[in-house]
């Protein structure tokens, strides 16, 4: 059992506005990253944001409210990179869903092994 | 005063200023009520009695409906499911009757011990208690959750006490350390601790200012 005050307090750190988008689709997130970067001028170590986009497939989405994540997937130079966000994060700035993807399950697992060709998603056509 | 008396909501996760996912525990202390007051020229010692929880009057018994009467006056249920003394030293800021308000207690970064009943496991095998390594599950196997050897031969001819062997685990009090304070909430009158604390959801723990705190 979940107490209500648990569930109000998860409410208050959940985003308001999340973009519909699931396994298959494409997307692009903004992540903030901050970084100690070393100052021109004054040569000393200085905190500095920027702003981080990453492209690629949704594989999964796992968990449920405040702990939701959803993991990317795409291939760089030949190695495939998957990054995990909690989809609450402060830290992601926006979600741009770029292409909706037509997939036959929950969690692409299978795009693991498959690259080039063998790797793409149908395209989901919406009217 | 150094503590207080809450409920365990359960746990979820929330993010701090830098965006970190931090694993909390949320405690309330809505009903947490000073009853009264132990005094050195009367005790022998300083002492609080903090409650926690509404019972209907007509469940208590007589000796502490009494005390509980003097200080809230005649209703229908009062803050009596879990009493408890908490020491002091010097003077205490709070009144009998008062509702204890953890903002006036602890601040946000402040660490705190939380003292908890665990879950109680009942009578459980030595795997489970112990962390025993158990024998093999299949293939044959005979031996699958069993202790092994619990001594040597004629000398001593007895098993040494404190051997660890089945038994009954869980359901004992237990003091977790250095819990730092994520949050107050003024309004829903909880407690954001990091971390865990024992018990299940629904249980009563003790909130105080760390003991052995790091400086």
């Amino acid at each position: 059992m979940t107490y209500q005050k648990v569930k109000e307090i998860e409410k208050e750190y959940a985003k308001k506005e999340i973009p519909e988008f699931g396994p298959g689709d494409t997307v692009k997130v903004y992540m903030r990253i901050t970084e100690l970067k070393e100052d021109v001028k004054s040569r000393k170590l200085v905190e500095k944001t920027r702003i981080q986009p990453f492209e690629g497939v949704v594989m999964r989405r796992k968990g449920g409210g405040i702990s939701e994540t959803f993991t990317v997937r795409k291939i760089t130079q030949g190695v495939g990179i998957e990054k995990t966000f909690p989809l609450h994060s402060p830290l992601i700035e926006k979600i741009e869903v770029r292409r909706k993807g037509k997939v036959r399950r929950a969690k692409l697992y299978y795009l693991r092994g498959k690259t080039g060709k063998a790797a793409r998603v149908k395209q989901r056509k919406t009217n | 005063m150094t503590g207080l008396i809450a409920k365990k909501l359960g746990m979820t996760q929330i993010f701090d200023d830098r965006g970190n996912v931090v694993p909390v525990t949320v405690l309330d202390f809505s009903e947490c009520y000073v009853l009264d007051l132990r005094e050195e020229e009367n005790d022998g010692y300083n002492a609080v009695r903090l409650c926690y929880g509404n019972v209907k009057a007509k469940r208590l018994n007589r000796p502490i409906l009494g005390v509980f009467k003097k200080i809230f006056g005649d209703k229908d249920f009062y803050p009596a499911r879990f009493v408890l003394e908490l020491r002091t030293k010097g003077s205490v800021d709070f009144k009998p009757g008062e509702k204890v308000d953890a903002e006036k207690l602890f601040q946000i970064g402040e660490k705190v011990d939380v003292i908890g009943k665990t879950k109680g496991r009942g009578f459980t095998g030595v795997m489970k208690r112990w962390n025993f390594s158990g024998g093999p599950s299949s293939h044959g196997s005979m031996f699958k959750r069993r202790p092994g050897s619990i001594g040597q031969t004629t000398d001593p001819g007895r098993v040494w006490k404190g051997k660890k062997m089945a038994g009954h685990y869980g359901n004992e009090r237990v003091t977790i350390h250095n819990l730092e304070v994520m949050k107050i909430d003024k309004d829903r009158e909880v407690i954001l601790l990091k971390g865990s604390v024992p018990g299940p959801a629904g249980s009563f723990v003790v909130i105080r200012k760390a003991k052995r705190r790091k400086l």
